[in-house]
């Protein structure tokens, strides 16, 4: 509890001086950094992640401490690229509010906590983002009580928002259209965001939708609370990375695609070394039993056959996580490959 | 001579180091000005003293912040500077309950951080019932945890008027009696008397006159999701303003006894022998010199307190800070956001202890 206390005291009051250091190292570091994030990962011998603190089934620490979720799997297979080692990935916890200077500053050297892609972002604030590893969409938390069925029936409500986030704008966005009215109550300290809910601080509560998923089951009476089926955003979750090193932003392309290549031709973890003598060309290129890739691409040849390996194809990524079986429940939803009708779509290996 | 050169080389290694952080945000594709506060903020915030929408612009969403921290730092010192002068005399009470309960009350809380009374401040009230259930311990005034609601006033423009004049004559009367003192000494009771109760009767007259239906007062109902109507105080603000209130006064107690212990016993015994009551002695002898040790002291509480305000982030009042941060994260001038923050408290920071240090030169002896 203190510790935590004294972490959000550090945040609160001296978000300015973290911001005003970020800039600083900005400025002394990133001339020495560009283009070579890669080399510096290799140098250190473990890739620097950025996730998002307490989000158990996207990234959290289990009962022994070890990271786990969705997005941990998906920085231990970078890890797998890079080192053939998916211990060799090491997570930094970082609010929303904070990640994306601290990702700016070289504090870490890719950030997967559920950042939106977004054009700002993009062009602006100087982050390339990888492929979308989560297709998800702002949804609406309400007390059963209300009776609300949809987001239009919210005219006069009380809103908490998570500073930080596309969610504030979006929520505005989504009020201005329909012309009714709402009062927001922004907090940035994710625990005090959730407690204002359960005590009934606000009527509805806003973020991303696996994210509200995740609220939920935190709430004391999560059977009381339900969330409406409308999305009010689009919100493509994808890796972002720093400006500058072009070789780095593509081992994050191709390893998000090799989970998801893997998937749509069917391969496994438990199922993987049966194919190695498949004589189907482009699984042969795949896992590298062709090398013809390795010459190509200048990765290591097996890079997709050592990630199914260590860590299953996407969608056992994803089930794992947070799908059926596990306690988040999702649907897949939109995060199934384009040929079962969803939007997940690599380019060739070739 | 050395100390132009100092000067030249601080203005130098400043200029070096804003030219490569603007050439580096540059080469990110993140171009330095305040061209942005122009444009739409697209954010909504919870309180604002002045007409707010989300399509206003940054500068407005800034002024927003701006007003809600002065509100909540001038009230709070207001506040702040009573219950510390009351517990610091409360302090030094013959009485050894009284006495021992003050310093119990500022153990506790000058040995706690702030953002943990904060933090209580906001369970606190998180706790009051909700709108429907509403606490109502006078008729009008609800408490609940979507915050306090009391009746309003609406008046027309003419009572906003008579009223406005009102405030102006009983200011002015005052004014006279304390001007008419300091040139003359005390005023004749009688005369003293006769002036109150002249401003009072006007007062009373004007007030009649416009309550006769210019001024309908407003009660806050229950409707929709909430309590609508009347006058209504936020959680955040209630919780942000009580925790400061609270915080601050136990520092200005503590400065207040200091102060008081510092005149001399001899002044005490003078003002016995002269046959003056304890609660004279005090408001005549002894704070009017405590003072001269109190100023200094209290301009620091003050910017604490007004510095301590920015810790509304983590409870979600729309303070600067908060204001602030959030236009940082979706425009990216993080740069710029860190500098008018800079900027703002610095400003409040000096007029806040020029104010002060005029008033403390005055008090000066040897002047």
């Amino acid at each position: 509890m203190v510790k935590q206390l004294k972490k959000i005291a550090f945040k609160a009051q001296a978000a300015g001086l973290a911001a005003a250091l970020a800039l600083c190292g900005l400025g002394f570091s990133s001339s020495a950094e560009a283009g070579e994030t890669l080399d510096a990962i290799k140098a250190r011998g473990v890739i620097k992640i950025g996730v998002g603190g307490n989000s158990p089934g996207f990234s959290a620490p289990d009962s022994a401490g070890r990271w786990q979720g969705f997005f941990i799997d998906i920085g231990r297979a970078l890890a797998v690229t890079v080192f053939n080692d998916p211990e060799k990935a090491e997570f930094v916890n970082s609010s929303p509010q904070q990640r994306l200077p601290a990702l700016q500053s070289g504090e870490f050297d890719i950030l997967l906590s559920g950042v939106t892609q977004t054009i700002t972002r993009a062009t602006k604030l100087g982050f390339h983002f990888g492929p979308v590893v989560f297709y998800d969409g702002q949804g609406l938390l309400v007390p059963k009580k209300l009776g609300i069925t949809k987001g239009s029936e919210l005219d006069g409500a009380t809103v908490c928002v998570q500073t930080g986030t596309t969610g504030e704008l979006n929520i505005a966005d989504f009020f201005r259209q329909h012309k009714i009215s709402f009062k927001p109550v922004v907090i940035e300290e994710s625990n005090e965001f959730l407690k204002a809910f359960a005590s009934g601080r606000c009527d509805v509560l806003t973020q991303d939708s696996s994210d509200l998923a995740i609220r939920r089951t935190l709430l004391p009476n999560a059977a009381d609370y339900v969330l409406l089926p409308e999305r009010i955003s689009k919100e493509p979750l994808a890796p972002a990375i720093r400006y500058g090193d072009d070789r780095w932003l593509e081992i994050v392309n191709w390893t998000v695609y090799a989970l998801i290549e893997a998937e749509e031709l069917g391969i496994t973890q438990a199922t993987i070394d049966s194919f190695l003598g498949s004589d189907n060309p482009s699984i042969r290129r795949f896992l590298g039993v062709d090398p013809s890739l390795a010459e190509a691409t200048g990765l290591d040849a097996k890079f997709a056959y050592n990630i199914i390996k260590a860590l299953g194809n996407y969608g056992e990524v994803f089930e794992r996580s947070v799908g059926k079986a596990s306690k988040l429940g999702f649907e897949r939803g939109y995060n199934q490959p384009w040929t079962q009708g969803g939007l997940l779509y690599s380019p060739p290996f070739r | 001579m050395s100390q132009l050169a100092v000067l030249l080389g601080v203005f130098a290694l400043f200029s070096v180091l804003g030219a490569n952080t603007v050439d580096n945000l540059g080469r990110l594709g993140i171009t330095v000005g305040f061209g942005y506060l122009d444009h739409p903020a697209n954010f909504e915030i919870g309180e604002s003293l002045v007409a707010y929408t989300s399509g206003d612009s940054y500068a407005r969403a800034l002024g927003v912040g701006i007003l809600n921290t002065a509100l909540v730092s001038i009230i709070g010192c207001l506040l702040a500077t009573l219950l510390g002068v009351a517990l610091g005399i409360g302090r030094l009470s013959a009485n050894l309950l009284i006495s021992r309960a003050v310093q119990l009350y500022v153990e506790v809380i000058r040995n706690t951080p702030l953002l943990l009374q904060l933090f209580f401040w906001s369970a606190t009230i998180h706790a009051l019932p909700g709108p429907r259930q509403a606490f109502e311990p006078l008729t009008g005034v609800f408490l609940t945890n979507r915050g306090l609601y009391m009746p309003a006033l609406a008046m027309d423009g003419a009572a906003v008027f008579s009223l406005l004049l009102l405030g102006g004559g009983a200011l002015a009367g005052v004014v006279r009696i304390l001007v008419h003192e300091r040139r003359h000494g005390p005023m004749e009771r009688a005369a003293k008397t006769a002036l109150l109760g002249a401003v009072a009767v006007l007062l009373l007259g004007v007030l009649a006159l416009c309550l006769g239906g210019a001024v309908s007062v407003e009660p806050p109902r229950l409707g929709g999701f909430n309590i609508t109507g009347g006058w209504v105080l936020s959680p955040e603000f209630l919780a942000l303003l009580v925790g400061l209130v609270i915080n601050a006064s136990a520092v200005i107690c503590e400065i207040v006894r200091s102060g008081i212990e510092a005149v001399p016993e001899g002044q005490w015994e003078a003002a016995r022998s002269l046959g003056l009551t304890r609660g004279r002695t005090l408001r005549l002898v002894v704070l009017p010199q405590a003072l001269r040790v109190v100023i200094p002291l209290m301009t620091s509480s003050y910017l604490s307190l007004t510095k301590n305000s920015s810790l509304a982030v983590a409870i979600g009042f729309p303070d600067l800070v908060s204001v602030v941060n959030t236009s940082a994260n979706q425009t990216g001038h993080v740069f710029e956001a860190i500098a008018l923050m800079m900027a703002v408290y610095l400003t409040i920071s000096l007029t806040v202890s020029a104010a002060l240090n005029f008033y403390n030169h005055r008090l000066s002896l040897g002047r």
